[in-house]
């Protein structure tokens, strides 16, 4: 049946779910160039609202912070998830199972019983809450993340590779460097690729975790639209709406390159 | 340094776990040595424990118990990057990130040759294998024939005491494999060094090899050149995993040093054969007939005929042919039910029809002393 | 990688990298253990840490006092916190069921749509996705305000008179949530649909089947599987969020993730907070074992 094309109405229906999909992030755009303060009716066109953002320091500072957090959580997660990923996927170790699901509580808890635990942990050993905190927290959540795509990419893995490059005289260090790693690096990026998605994005467990002047971006902009509504918050949304855009783009010419 | 052996298997015991909780013995008190500059191959069907011998060889195993020696040294529990031996794997395991020049290198790599030298000995490798032109390319863009050659010349390069090959051709088709064992054949005359094969398919292991193991269920059954293997095999699975050859059952009723009388089962009737290995009044024996080694004569309404002292007869009728075109094949039954096969050569250009056999026809089966092998039922 | 027991060993030093060569479940356990240490600090351990500090009292001054009391957990089942677990599991629900009706025709289109443009189709699915959803969700508060968008168009095309009102109500925080998680319930259901062949189809009307009695016959149970991912990735983040509710609920909708985030940031009662997530955590984390035990994670859908 793929052969016939779907009916009218599904085609109108799907467009319309498309269209609803896409209307808000459309009107947050097109209300960041809007003269009048409320986003309620369009009065002129302006760029006001971005020179604000521009030369908004909390924003600013939230946007390095959330850098900053969501570089280092990455980085630290995808090494300890890659090599998570190879424990599960090559050998039979002791506690194996029991690896395994504390590897994947992190993704099945509900994001909010994993801030306040993460909060009650931090208080009870007295670690001030802070970047480092949020750090430490986003690592925790990426590694189990990172660690499920490596692992999905390691299915088929042909072991005969290693084997051929330990019998070419490599040992089991610069097997793993020069033969094992480039193999599985598609996947590792992957991984990272989803970690520091997670990151950037992060507000409930940043929101239990963060102390008083750590903010990310995430919290600065729920803050915002919870006190002061401004077209600041469009402006901001459109630039970040627009970074994305255009990194998905990049990625989508550069997998279609490779293929 | 040279010593005896190039390679040598002391009483190897190789176990495994298996899935269900038990265990296996991969492979069971295997001895073997294997010389320098010869052309050895592992041949047994799926499961035998030829390719665990040569992953203990390679170093990607080790042994329960036994030593493995190469060169004379012992191996021990030697990582493969520092054992003296390639391999050639089932299926190529090219570096897919690396383009052909630099899988060729890489083993000259981990020697730390300098650079000079690996591009010389690069482009010799290719040369050996007869693709000189591909350094640049991607192992998938090559074809299977091309990856298989380039997994050769990446083991060749670093000139190795001891080549392992994996069956390598098995994923090639017919014609293509036919072609690359006649190569590899040559190759390995060329280069002179000791080439250890793999291989499931008896005709591949008895072309090319010089001395042949025939193993089943991690045991070696019998160790030979490919002459020895085909016409003295030393028991009934060798027998019958070699060529086609006849079964028939019986017991030992007399032996006379190697000339033995067996009481056939079915046809109940005696014969006479060569003893393979040490035989005892009451044994149960099988008897193989090659059947290319037998001869059929008409029958022309007698019940007996003369037949040279030194030959069995067997009498039977014909139950179906089959026209080669240079041997014709023909199925027989004999008394009892028992079914033999048969190939007598086309030796005289006829289109004579009475000089073809055909169905109901009745003959005698004749069949030398010396074609009637009597082996034990199991190896010894 | 390499197993063995007996034989010589070239000469080394007895050394941890001996070790880590020669056997392979202790190069397994190696690689496995920075993720071992590191999650049961950071989430097992907290994770115990809730559990005891659901069955303890709050002092007078929010700190946290050392008896014991088992009242955190009866009072999640008073009328008033009763009402906010049901109207949770409402919410929980509704949202998956208006997801499935919404998604599924999509899922549909999508299954069937041609090949060329099928990725192309999934990846403006997407997108919007890949955005932040505060800030999406703040599009819907421009919308759902009075006076705002909605309320504009409504008027203008004639069929409301005055404000609708709509934000700051349940309404809102179930077209937030069904808004939030579509995706969630789209993919698993193309995934499934996707993999329906054609063949089955044809074999269908082949057998005197109309389409609508293929589809109910053939292809709705085949995509139950898709339905039950989808459900999962629905039914248990919907239940724990508080974000939506925050935003577009104001103070008078609220689900348990409210609860549990204002015992701990506004009320200061952690006890009680902790008996909420624990509660919370087996509704949620008895479905998630039981599924995924057996069908898997879905991880093909992340790569």
């Amino acid at each position: 049946m793929s052969e016939k094309k779907p009916s009218l109405w599904l085609r109108a229906y799907s467009i319309s779910v498309y269209g609803l999909i896409y209307a808000p992030i459309l009107i947050l755009i097109v209300f960041s160039f809007n003269t009048q303060k409320l986003n309620i009716r369009w009065e002129g066109f302006t760029l006001d609202w971005y020179k604000v953002l521009f030369n908004d320091s909390r924003i600013l500072l939230a946007t390095r912070n959330t850098l900053i957090i969501a570089f280092i959580s990455t980085l630290v997660a995808t090494i300890i998830g890659t090599m998570a990923a190879l424990a599960m996927h090559r050998y039979r170790f002791p506690l194996y199972n029991l690896s395994e699901t504390v590897m994947y509580i992190p993704i099945v808890i509900p994001e909010v019983v994993m801030g306040i635990s993460l909060l009650v942990f931090f208080v009870m050993i007295n670690f001030t809450l802070g970047l480092t905190t949020i750090t430490l927290s986003h690592i925790a959540f990426n590694i189990p993340f990172v660690a499920l795509v490596v692992r999905a990419r390691l299915h088929g893995y042909d072991k005969a590779i290693d084997e051929a490059a330990m019998d070419l005289g490599a040992n089991e260090l610069t097997t793993f460097w020069r033969v094992t790693l480039p193999t599985i690096m598609p996947g590792v990026l992957s991984g990272a690729m989803l970690a520091l998605t997670l990151s950037l994005d992060d507000y409930v467990i940043t929101y239990f975790t963060a102390g008083p002047g750590s903010t990310t971006l995430p919290l600065r902009v729920f803050s915002m639209v919870k006190t002061a509504v401004t077209p600041e918050i469009n402006a901001l949304s459109t630039i970040w709406v627009l970074i994305i855009f255009i990194l998905l783009v990049i990625g989508q010419i550069s997998q279609k390159k490779k293929a | 340094m040279k010593s005896e052996h190039a390679v040598e298997f002391k009483d190897i015991i190789k176990i495994f776990p298996t899935p269900e909780g038990g265990q296996v013995n991969a492979v069971d008190h295997v001895s073997i040595t294997i010389e320098h500059g010869e052309f050895f191959s592992l041949l047994g069907p799926s499961g035998c424990g030829k390719t665990t011998s040569l992953r203990l060889m390679a170093g990607f195993e080790w042994p329960t118990s036994g030593t493995v020696y190469i060169n004379g040294q012992k191996m021990g529990r030697m990582p493969p990057y520092l054992r003296p031996v390639n391999t050639v794997f089932q299926n190529y395991a090219l570096f897919q990130h690396m383009n052909v020049y630099q899988n060729v290198a890489f083993g000259l790599e981990m020697e730390k040759v300098p650079k000079g030298e690996i591009s010389r000995r690069v482009g010799e490798a290719l040369e050996m294998v007869k693709l000189p032109g591909m350094v640049k390319r991607k192992p998938k863009q090559l074809s299977g024939g091309q990856q298989q050659r380039i997994a050769l010349a990446r083991a060749l390069v670093k000139r190795p005491e001891v080549l392992l090959l994996d069956e390598p051709l098995g994923a090639l088709d017919l014609k293509l494999r036919k072609e690359m064992q006649l190569e590899l054949k040559a190759l390995q005359e060329q280069v002179g060094i000791t080439f250890i094969y793999v291989t499931h398919d008896q005709e591949e292991a008895l072309t090319m090899s010089n001395r042949i193991a025939v193993m089943s269920k991690g045991r070696a059954l019998q160790i030979g050149s490919s002459v020895e293997i085909y016409e003295r095999p030393n028991c009934k699975f060798v027998a019958d995993f070699i060529g086609e050859t006849n079964f028939l059952t019986g017991i030992v009723k007399a032996v006379d040093k190697d000339r033995v009388v067996v009481e056939l089962a079915k046809p109940k009737q005696e014969i006479i054969g060569l003893a393979v290995g040490e035989l005892f009044v009451g044994q149960s024996v099988a008897i193989s007939i090659r059947p290319e080694k037998v001869y059929l004569v008409d029958d022309d309404g007698k019940q007996e005929i003369k037949v040279k002292p030194n030959e069995n007869q067997l009498k039977g009728r014909v139950a179906a042919t089959a026209y080669i075109g240079s041997d014709t094949r023909v199925v027989l039954e004999l008394a009892d039910g028992v079914q033999m096969k048969v190939w007598e050569q086309n030796a005289i250009s006829t289109l004579d029809p009475e000089a073809y056999y055909s169905t109901g026809d009745s003959v005698f089966i004749v069949v030398p002393h010396e074609n009637t092998l009597i082996l034990p039922e199991e190896s010894q | 990688m390499i197993s063995g027991q007996v034989g010589e060993t070239p000469k080394s030093k007895f050394s941890l990298t001996k070790i880590l060569r020669e056997n392979s479940r202790a190069q397994g356990f190696f690689l496995i253990s920075p993720t071992n240490i590191y999650l049961f600090l950071l989430v097992v351990l907290p994770l115990i840490l809730v559990t005891g500090l659901s069955f303890l009292s709050r002092g007078t001054y929010g700190q946290v006092e050392f008896t014991l009391n088992f009242s955190n957990y009866t009072r999640l089942f008073d009328p008033l916190y009763g009402k906010v677990m049901l109207f949770s599991l409402g919410v929980g629900v509704g949202t998956t069921v208006i997801c499935i009706l919404i998604g599924y025709p999509l899922a549909y289109f999508l299954a069937h749509a041609p090949i060329k443009q099928r990725s192309l189709l999934l990846f403006l699915i997407l997108l919007p996705f890949w955005t932040n959803f505060i800030i999406r969700i703040f599009a819907w508060m421009i919308i759902l305000r009075s006076g705002g968008i909605l309320d504009s168009i409504l008027q203008w095309l004639h069929i409301t008179q005055g404000p609708l009102n709509l934000l700051y109500t349940p309404t809102a925080v179930m077209i937030g949530m069904v808004y939030e998680f579509l995706p969630f319930m789209v993919l698993p259901l193309y995934t499934s649909l996707e993999k329906i062949e054609n063949s089955l189809l044809e074999a269908a009307a082949d057998l005197g089947a109309p389409p609508y009695k293929a589809f109910l016959r053939v292809t709705l149970p085949l995509s139950v599987p898709g339905m039950i991912a989808g459900t999962i990735l629905t039914f248990i983040p919907a239940m724990g969020m508080f974000v939506v509710p925050d935003i577009l609920g104001g103070a008078k909708t609220i689900l348990i993730g409210n609860v549990i985030r204002n015992q701990f940031l506004t009320a200061r009662d952690w006890p009680f907070g902790a008996a909420a997530s624990m509660v919370l955590m087996l509704m949620t984390m008895i479905l998630t074992l039981y599924y995924t035990r057996k069908a898997g994670f879905g991880e093909e859908l992340l790569v």
